[in-house]
């Protein structure tokens, strides 16, 4: 299909404005990338980001729980498989610091790896949060695989308070800085849903019913929970 | 390429006006998506300065597409995809296939690709002995319906959920005939059973793209369902199809069009899933596809640039436009006879099907305005109808009673003796028309027209012979 590049490609140089900038415009920009207008909901001070963060997802309909360290994950997660009547059944991240943890293994079964498609509950690690709307942003790899954000019906994330940034543009420069795109960025808003059937929202289209974040938050001035 | 039914708009349009069930459905539209999108501009105090930013960064992309689809092609080709150049319909359907055959697939699942519409690709797959299956709720509904989508973003707005409860029944015959299905939320659990079994199964993922990004190699796709993401990340291969104009620079400037999409369309701050693919998966990846190719398809794009139909090229399909037509509420998408309807589609079609088939489109609109006053991307749509109007004239494409009457006009117009006389006489006759009341309700040339309307009667006398007694 050469010839159709060629045909498409000199189509659009002929019909190119003689006024345009030009190649070295495209490069600067390219090159530059600087961000253009951001909403000043995403610019605030730490704590005021922090707080919006998780004021935008619970908005979006995620349940958001606030804990102080990595180390009272196996127990949040083990109440949410309680809450929400799963088998004691965990897909889990490779992630090392998940790996870690002090999982009661006796209690619940836990696989490392990418999700199947008998999963129930999927448990990953957030690149970042995006408080302008409440959005993880999840960078898929071979410790974050990105079918557990999508084949079970719970999805349980987990994201530290010093990863939540308030700009979408603020998530891209952390992951440049950390050596450009995965093949997947996700940005999740909430659980799944649709409107497709007369216009009425319902939750759990194809993805999961139900979001979890539990933000790792030591400093919050309130006491940890649910929402 | 889809049966083009433009040509019978009237015909079309007459009908959706006496359906009970199609009435009630454009029902939900404004109390839904209107509502929603007011107020989620209303609460972003930077969205009108966003929308003009949007503007500016797609009109610089456009001024030069050339050099960033060059840019593209050679970021996705250094992550390990491979881009697909087409001119036409005909071409990019040749692609997939062979894309599919060289993957011995036999079936494919399908995310939202209103290209996908455009180019037919379902049949075509399904003439070759390949199974394409919608994933998205509206999409599958529609599928299985064997009909075009309605709407751009709502694709199955026109079906009630009798009709759904319909067509699962008659496709989904291994589930027990006496199942419950009258509420939607028993339908969608159905659909993603049945669904999720395509995923696993499927060969090839074939998705859209709201957006390609120049600077990385990107493909962006935006849903709510999720099931553009099963639909690329599962099987082997993942096929991306986009139309020439979705590229923008960088990852910032495509940050600053979200920030409108989503209000725009469904009045959400932000869609469920924004996804952004980079090739196909990485060394060390546990899941993803392998391979990763993206079909470029100019299809008429090309033709707009550098003429003022180059403004309808920054469109990225919100659906704003349709939903605050005030013709659109009226008659739905399906009147429109293709695959794009509503004001956006009174523009682009005529460009896709060719002017002689979609005549009809540019004339389906009362210039309210309205469009182009929500329009995220500030396309003058209004403006680019009456273009099209002129065009279908100089054309000869416009009916004969209308050419006579404007060719009659214009004759008296340019007359100003006879254009008196002309203007006397009728006022005079409206007037005595008119009678005692003052009031018109009927017009000879017009019943059709005055059917609905009463109009005030002219006094007897016309502007000019007013304005010459009083200068004496
Ligand atoms: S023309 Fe404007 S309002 Fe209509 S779909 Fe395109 S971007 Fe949205």
């Amino acid at each position: 299909m050469s010839a159709a590049r060629e045909a498409i490609l000199s189509r659009l140089r002929a019909v190119a404005r003689e006024t345009r900038a030009g190649a070295a415009a495209v490069e600067a920009r390219l090159a530059d990338r600087k961000p253009n207008l951001v909403p000043a909901r995403a610019r605030q001070p730490r704590r005021e980001t922090i707080d919006g963060f998780r004021r935008m997802a619970i908005e979006a309909s995620a349940v958001v729980r606030r804990i102080r360290h990595t180390d009272d994950i196996p127990d949040a997660v083990m109440a949410i498989l309680r809450s929400e009547n799963r088998p004691a059944r965990l897909a889990m991240a490779p992630d090392a610091m998940l790996e870690a943890l002090g999982w009661n293994r006796a209690m619940v079964e836990i696989r490392s790896g990418r999700a199947e498609a008998h999963d129930e509950v999927g448990l990953s690690v957030a690149f970042a949060g995006i408080a302008e709307t409440g959005t993880l942003m999840m960078a898929s790899g071979p410790t974050s695989p990105a079918t557990l954000g999508f084949l079970p019906e719970s999805h349980i994330v987990v994201l530290s308070a010093d990863d939540v940034r308030g700009a979408y543009e603020d998530g891209w420069a952390l992951l440049r800085a950390r050596g450009g795109l995965p093949r997947t960025v996700n940005f999740i808003t909430g659980p799944s849903r649709s409107a497709d059937i007369e216009q009425k929202l319902q939750m759990g289209a194809h993805g999961p019913r139900n979001l979890h974040i539990l933000l790792i938050d030591p400093d919050a001035a309130e006491p940890p929970g649910d929402r | 390429m889809v049966a083009v039914t433009s040509p019978a708009f009237e015909a079309n349009a007459r009908a959706a006006l006496v359906d009970a069930k199609l009435q009630k459905a454009l029902g939900h539209i404004k109390d839904g998506f209107v509502q929603r999108r007011t107020a989620a501009a209303a609460r972003l105090p930077e969205f009108d300065a966003l929308r003009d930013l949007a503007k500016e960064i797609k009109d610089h992309t456009l001024d030069h597409l050339d050099l960033y689809l060059a840019h593209f092609e050679r970021r996705v080709t250094e992550s390990g995809g491979v881009v697909h150049w087409c001119r036409d319909a005909a071409e990019a359907r040749e692609t997939v296939l062979t894309i599919c055959h060289a993957a011995g697939a036999k079936s494919v699942t399908k995310g939202k690709s209103m290209v996908g519409e455009e180019i037919a690709l379902n049949d075509f797959l399904e003439k070759n002995g390949i199974e394409p299956v919608e994933t998205d709720l509206g999409e599958y509904i529609i599928q299985l319906r064997r009909e075009p989508p309605s709407h751009i973003i709502a694709p199955a707005i026109h079906v009630n959920k009798e009709q759904v409860a319909e067509a699962f029944r008659a496709a989904h015959t291994e589930l027990p005939a006496d199942r419950p299905l009258e509420e939607p939320a028993a339908l969608l659990a159905e659909a993603r059973a049945m669904l999720r079994r395509k995923f696993l199964a499927a060969d090839i993922g074939i998705t859209g793209a709201n957006f390609l990004i120049a600077e990385t190699g990107s493909t962006v796709i935006v849903t709510n369902e999720g099931n553009g993401d099963l639909t690329q990340m599962l099987p082997r291969v993942h096929v991306v199809l986009a139309s020439i104009e979705k590229v923008v620079p960088t990852l910032e400037d495509v940050s600053t069009i979200l920030r409108l999409l989503a209000r725009s369309a469904t009045g959400q701050e932000f869609s469920v899933y924004t996804t952004f693919s980079t090739g196909p998966r990485r060394p060390a990846d546990l899941d993803g596809p392998e391979q990763f190719h993206v079909i470029l398809l100019d299809n008429g794009r090309s033709a707009m640039l550098g003429t003022p139909f180059q403004e309808m090229l920054r469109c990225i399909r919100c659906g704003a436009c349709l939903n605050h037509c005030p013709v659109y509420g009226a008659v739905g998408g399906h009147a429109y006879g293709w695959v794009y309807p509503g004001p956006m589609g009174a523009v682009l079609t005529p460009w896709l099907v060719g002017l002689d088939q979609a005549k009809h489109l540019p004339n389906a609109s009362t210039f309210c305005g309205k469009c182009e006053s929500v329009c995220p991307m500030r396309i003058p749509l209004p403006g680019l109808m009456r273009r099209l109007r002129e065009r279908a004239h100089l054309e000869r494409l416009d009916a004969p009673v209308a050419r006579g009457a404007l060719a009659a006009w214009s004759f008296v117009a340019r007359r100003p003796r006879l254009y008196c006389a002309v203007a006397a006489i009728a006022a005079r006759t409206l007037a005595s028309l008119g009678g005692r009341a003052g009031c018109l309700r009927r017009l000879p040339l017009a019943r059709g027209w005055m059917q609905g309307r009463d109009m005030p009667a002219p006094e007897g006398r016309t502007f000019m012979a007013q304005w010459r007694e009083r200068a004496r």
